[in-house]
């Protein structure tokens, strides 16, 4: 075995990668529950790939075939339901760890300097997962998928000038149709994973190169040992191998309950209306996006007012991607000279809270049917939202801040 | 803190989302796969009240045939009237331009329907049906308005003079504990050939029946669930064991 290893490593540095990222890649030895959630967004995307590919080999991407195919899938295919709700219930988990995962960098400040590259790379990738969610959520074509799509598909139209076009161009036809449906499973199944493994790896080299952040957003690198070592690094395997197992396992427990028991997830994972195929001539009722997608929906639907001759449509969808867009440019509206939450100020801790909160109602109303009440709710948490990246810059330089010790607390 | 208030949230999250929908006061149906003897009679129903003019073009015979242990042979000889074989799926022969023709929309395939409209939707409208003059067939319905159904089973329920009682809680007379509006209609128009309860059984059958069409797997499902999550858990206690003995090194 070892004569083999090194007749490849001659040739291919395995050896060294394998110390690099794993054996002899010094992690923090203080990282706390908060830091399973990238090894479990991994295991899911793993999960997407695997179940993904076998979904394809029974999936007809025709505007005819496409429901049936999934209830062949669900009935006549040996375990497809499995396959099939493993899936499902993936998208919702992914969207679920990436959340908290991201969270995680909010708190502890995971995006400052060094590892702002980082932090974009992950920005892309939860881009491209929108992208690739969004897709995916069409080709069951039932009638939420498919209203779903025309509500989204049609937010580029409201774009001045070029909209209409840009949204036609998007759709290949003037409604979504049977070409919209094969041209997105073309890019769900192929070209989006292929972008978003590319940008995992990105993420995970960046990351390699300037280590781990901690929840006490201490530099590990400025306390090294004789030999080099991080004095408050361990090597990330053994330790976090079998550490992440138990994240693993507590995962898997909470994720196959769905799996085996709620498969729809009350209406929330798989949408009560998606049970219908697909019909252009038919409107549900209340057209809501996937739960993931709620917080950025009731955004678009709190813009109301028409501003400069362009309809509220417009700056509604301008608002939706600058909720996006702001999180890429994080790392430089922070001027807190410590990471962590722990050490940062009230301020801080007031906004992030705050932020938090927001968020999470701005999902729920996005899920609920307007009203003028909650448009009111949804404004002024929209107004939050961007409070908490526009006054970064103030609050973070004008409160005070707790000393930073020189080595990792538990 | 936070975290609580944070995990609070999604905590409730689930049950929000159910709080959207359903205005028309509805009477409670929690489906039973496991009964199979309802859910044979509740095939029966479905295939000589309602295949005539709703498909259940996403299932299969054969796959009904073996989950509600009714043999081949019988099935064939008493439950597809189509001649289709009972490998084939489950559909009709009524042509979808002339039903639209004639109901105003075509009957809709009803593999999905209790996921679509969920089980007490579905066992309140059947039960929901009365007497309307103003109605082209001359019924309505109360969970339905201006249905373009006609009332198939009249033969069986009879024709309700009024509008009949769903979702209303069972009228219970506090000293006897007799429930006086235990059949959803209190006045016929036409007499059928059941009593209002072997009526409100029969239609717990053809919903649950409907259901486990919808879901045809969720009792095996389910079964594996549990040997899925000991595993889990049995796994988790050699993970902790593990980790215990690695992190045992680290100060």
């Amino acid at each position: 075995m070892q004569k083999f290893i090194n007749w490849v490593d001659e040739r291919l540095p395995i050896v060294d990668a394998w110390n690099n990222h794993l054996a002899k890649y010094y992690a923090p030895k203080n990282f706390n529950f908060w830091y399973f959630f990238g090894s479990l967004a991994m295991l899911v995307l793993v999960n997407q790939l695997v179940t993904g590919i076998w979904l394809t080999m029974s999936y007809n991407p025709s505007g005819e075939g496409a429901f049936a195919s999934v209830e062949y899938i669900m009935r006549d295919v040996e375990w497809g339901w499995l396959l099939r709700y493993l899936h499902s219930t993936g998208a919702s988990a992914f969207f679920v760890v990436v959340y908290l995962h991201m969270f995680r960098g909010l708190m502890y400040g995971s995006y400052q300097k060094p590892r702002e590259l980082i932090w974009i790379f992950g920005m892309l990738i939860y881009l491209v997962l929108m992208a690739e969610a969004f897709m995916g959520y069409l080709l069951p074509w039932g009638q939420m998928s498919y209203w779903g799509a025309q509500v989204i598909v049609n937010l580029f139209g409201a774009i001045p000038v070029i909209g209409e076009d840009l949204s036609l161009w998007i759709r290949g036809d003037y409604l979504i149709s049977g070409i919209t449906l094969n041209r997105f499973f073309a890019l769900h199944v192929v070209a989006l994973p292929i972008v978003l493994l590319a940008l995992v790896v990105l993420h995970i080299l960046a990351l390699h190169e300037v280590g781990s952040n901690n929840p006490d957003g201490i530099d590990i690198k400025k306390n090294k040992d004789e030999n080099g070592i991080p004095k408050d690094g361990i090597p990330f395997h053994p330790y976090y191998s079998v550490h992440d197992l138990l994240g693993v396992a507590v995962f898997f427990f909470i994720f196959f309950i769905v799996v085996f028991f709620f498969p729809e997830m009350g209406g929330l994972f798989l949408e009560k209306p998606n049970f219908e195929p697909a019909n252009n001539l038919k409107t549900p009722e209340h057209i809501a996006p996937v739960w993931y997608f709620t917080p950025f929906y009731a955004m678009l639907r709190a813009v109301t007012v028409d501003l400069f001759g362009l309809d509220a449509k417009f700056w509604g969808v301008v608002v939706m991607g600058a909720a996006i867009a702001i999180l890429f440019v994080l790392p430089w509206l922070d001027r807190s000279p410590v990471r962590s939450i722990r050490y940062k100020g009230w301020l801080s801790k007031i906004a992030l809270t705050i932020f938090a909160i927001s968020f999470v109602v701005l999902g729920y109303l996005g899920i609920v049917p307007a009203t003028e009440g909650r448009t009111t709710v949804a404004q002024i948490l929209t107004v939050l939202y961007f409070a908490y990246f526009i006054l970064m810059p103030f609050y973070t330089r004008m409160e005070k801040t707790k000393p930073v010790p020189e080595r990792v607390t538990g | 803190m936070r975290k609580l208030i944070f995990g609070l949230f999604i905590a409730i999250l689930p049950a929000l989302g159910l709080a959207a929908g359903a205005a028309v006061p509805l009477d409670e149906m929690t489906p039973d796969h496991t009964d199979k003897a309802s859910l044979q009679r509740g095939a029966a129903l479905f295939t000589n009240y309602c295949m005539g003019c709703h498909s259940m073009e996403y299932a299969r015979y054969k796959r009904v045939s073996d989950d509600l242990e009714i043999p081949a042979a019988l099935y064939e000889e008493n439950l597809i009237f189509t001649g289709a074989k009972i490998g084939e799926l489950m559909k009709n022969s009524m042509d979808k331009g002339m039903a639209a023709g004639w109901f105003g929309a075509p009957p809709p395939d009803l593999t999905l329907e209790t996921r679509l409209r969920g089980e007490s939707w579905v066992y309140s409208y059947l039960r929901g049906f009365y007497k309307d003059d103003s109605r082209p067939l001359g019924v309505n319905n109360v969970v339905f308005d201006l249905v373009g159904m006609p009332h198939v089973m009249v033969g069986l329920q009879g024709l309700c003079a009024v509008k009949p009682n769903i979702g209303v809680k069972p009228n219970v007379e506090p000293l006897s504990g007799n429930i006086n509006n235990s059949d959803a209609c209190p006045e016929y128009a036409i007499e059928g050939s059941m009593t209002g309860a072997e009526f409100d059984q029969a239609m717990w059958d053809l919903t649950n029946f409907m259901s486990y069409m919808g879901d045809p797997v969720k009792v095996e499902r389910e079964r594996l669930g549990i040997f899925v999550l000991i595993f889990v858990a049995i796994f988790f206690v050699f993970a902790y064991l593990l980790n215990r003995e690695y992190w045992k090194d680290v100060h």
